[in-house]
């Protein structure tokens, strides 16, 4: 089977000439379907930049990089867009709009999606918000939920379109253990129903065991796999 | 859901409307800045109108066909010319009547004061109506006695409380031009901000206050066609059987003479530089409030575009909000220039007029501002990454 994701000697550097500063250096990753993937590293190693580029939201500057079939060096603007759409993005800072309740902001990724009426939308929506444990706060609106409420609504929108990549940047990061360690089994659990892939940044050490794979990355470069039991020690 | 009993396809709300609806201040904000910018433009559009409509005020209410005027007169009243080539007119074909018309400022004491002015003396022979005011027509049997006039009611109260003065009855003798005069009934027909107002006498009653010498000459010949004559045919016959110092014009020339000259005028200049300020000004704030608008909405947008948006469908999105903001500013905008239209047109006896080509062409040009600030302003989301803008 292809992988999900294949990147072949990817180096990508900030800024021009000789100001250049490499962040990333020779990586190579390839990621299986329905895999779950930890990436892990300390600030400042390129982590946030690796997944931005793998989320086409960052244009590729050198080596190969290949998302769910779709070549990224070189790759046109209605190629990226389109890829966007294929992948569950989930925001370090949730990222929801302020002025749409849950629901809305659900449906924004489902408006983009061919096909479906208006009545299918609302469906949809109802039904993955409930599934996060939201199904009662379907018409709030960001500023009246909590941290991991709205968390969780983005985990909602990223997975409501079933895409079989999701990106997720430092979920975690904004919430308490206990909400924290819900949110990812709950990413996890709905991966494993939708059967999509998972590559997940974090220095969060208390999620290290959802992983089938752990990556540690150091100054820009993929330094060592481990398999979660003997990261979690 | 509003439209929920009716039996429309339910649609998506725009994005742009949870947007701006969501925060109200924000909206009020911005919506009043829009106001204010087409208050600001409707005003100084409104200053040259009242100029320019006030200035063609007497012509436009003459009753004539083509107009006999000296060839060197750059307004109605600037030069005269003698009476007897109107009789030579007359005799042309074509013509039906040439009538008289004297149109000259007069000076004028406030009864109340004893302050000398000045007003305008508009002068015609009561058997040969020259006006198309009902008013002025119907009461010419009223200025035919000796020192009598008809009084502009929209004239400056700087010339005294003529009007209240003659509703409630008293026959207070009026000084003009050295002689006393009665108000022996009103009209209304307004002036402009070069003169304080108007009053209707007779040709003899003008002979009385200035004498003979200018009486003989004329500010213009008012002259109607025979049924079935052709405007052009009889203005050039006009040309060929008259003086050369003797224009023949049509209405709308007459019109746009008066328009020409005051436009050239330092106040017509300064109208002009006025309204030109304005639509910069309202332009620049039109910017500003939807500029600022949209980029605080940029990272929104960003995100919108991260998860898959196209640049179509955002800039779509920004236009929406610009329409919306366009649309709602200019109503209030509108509604309060009418207000202060009118205030004006009392205060100044000045008519204000909000025409409705302009109406339209400023709110196309603030939809137009609005929309393309919109454009620059999300400029930066279609060349960036949208890693960059979070």
């Amino acid at each position: 089977m292809e992988p999900v994701v294949n990147i072949q000697g990817l180096h990508h550097a900030f800024g021009k000439g000789s100001l250049a500063k490499p962040v990333l250096i020779d990586i190579n990753l390839a990621i299986q379907p329905r895999e779950i993937v930890i990436l892990t590293g300390p600030s400042g190693s390129g982590k946030t930049t690796l997944l931005s580029l793998m989320g086409g939201l960052r244009s590729a500057q050198q080596g190969s990089l290949k998302i769910l079939g779709q070549e990224l060096l070189g790759a046109s603007k209605q190629q990226l867009v389109q890829l966007r759409s294929r992948i569950g993005y989930i925001f370090q800072a949730h990222n929801l709009l302020d002025c749409l309740t849950a629901q809305e902001n659900v449906r924004m990724a489902l408006r983009l999606q061919p096909g479906l009426s208006y009545d299918d939308r609302t469906a949809q929506a109802i039904a993955m918000l409930t599934a996060v444990g939201l199904g009662h706060r379907v018409n709030y609106r960001p500023e009246n939920l909590s941290g991991g409420q709205k968390q969780r609504v983005a985990i909602a929108r990223a997975l409501v379109t079933q895409p079989k990549l999701i990106l997720a940047d430092e979920p975690t990061a904004a919430l308490d253990s206990q909400s924290g360690r819900e949110v990812v089994q709950l990413m996890q659990r709905l991966a494993q129903d939708q059967s999509c892939t998972i590559l997940l940044v974090t220095h969060d050490n208390r999620i290290l065991d959802i992983a089938h794979r752990i990556i540690h990355m150091e100054d820009g470069r993929l330094i060592r796999t481990e398999s979660p039991t003997a990261a979690a020690v | 859901m509003v439209f929920g009993k009716l039996p429309l396809p339910r649609r998506e709300k725009p994005l742009a409307w949870s947007q701006l609806s969501h925060q109200r201040v924000r909206l009020l904000v911005a919506l009043s800045g829009i106001s204010f910018a087409n208050i600001l433009i409707f005003m100084q559009l409104g200053f040259r109108s009242a100029m320019f409509s006030g200035t063609t005020n007497v012509p436009a209410s003459l009753d004539g066909d083509v107009f006999l005027v000296n060839e060197t007169s750059q307004f109605l009243g600037n030069e005269t010319f003698d009476k007897s080539q109107l009789y030579r007119a007359a005799a042309v074909p074509g013509v039906a009547t040439a009538r008289p018309f004297y149109y000259s400022p007069a000076s004028w004491v406030n009864p109340d004061n004893r302050k000398t002015t000045n007003i305008t003396v508009i002068a015609m022979n009561p058997a040969q109506p020259v006006m198309a005011v009902p008013a002025i027509n119907d009461q010419l049997a009223l200025v035919e006695q000796t020192d009598r006039m008809l009084f502009d009611v929209k004239s400056l109260p700087s010339l005294g409380a003529i009007t209240q003065a003659f509703t409630a009855g008293q026959d207070t003798p009026i000084e003009v031009q050295g002689r006393k005069m009665r108000v022996n009934g009103t009209f209304a027909l307004g002036s402009n901000i070069f003169k304080r107002g108007h009053i209707v006498i007779s040709d003899v009653n003008y002979l009385r206050l200035f004498g003979a010498t200018q009486a003989n000459q004329l500010h213009a010949g008012v002259i109607k066609l025979e049924p079935g004559a052709n405007l052009q045919t009889v203005m050039a016959e006009l040309e060929r059987t008259l003086p050369e110092e003797i224009s023949a014009l049509s209405h709308a020339e007459l019109i746009a003479l008066e328009q020409n000259y005051w436009a050239k005028e330092p106040a017509g200049i300064i109208f002009d530089f006025g309204t030109i300020m304005g639509f910069v000004v309202g332009v620049v704030i039109v910017y500003q409030v939807l500029y600022s608008d949209v980029n605080d909405h940029l990272s929104e947008y960003a995100t919108l575009k991260a998860i898959g948006y196209s640049d179509g469908q955002l800039l779509l999105v920004v236009f929406q909000e610009a329409t919306i903001l366009a649309v709602l500013g200019f109503m209030p905008g509108i509604l309060c220039s009418l207000g202060l239209y009118s205030l004006l047109s009392n205060l100044t006896g000045v008519a204000v007029l909000m025409r409705l080509g302009v109406g339209l062409q400023v709110f196309s040009m603030t939809l137009v501002m609005g929309v393309l600030s919109a454009a620059i302003a999300v400029r930066k989301l279609r060349s960036a990454d949208p890693a960059d803008v979070f």
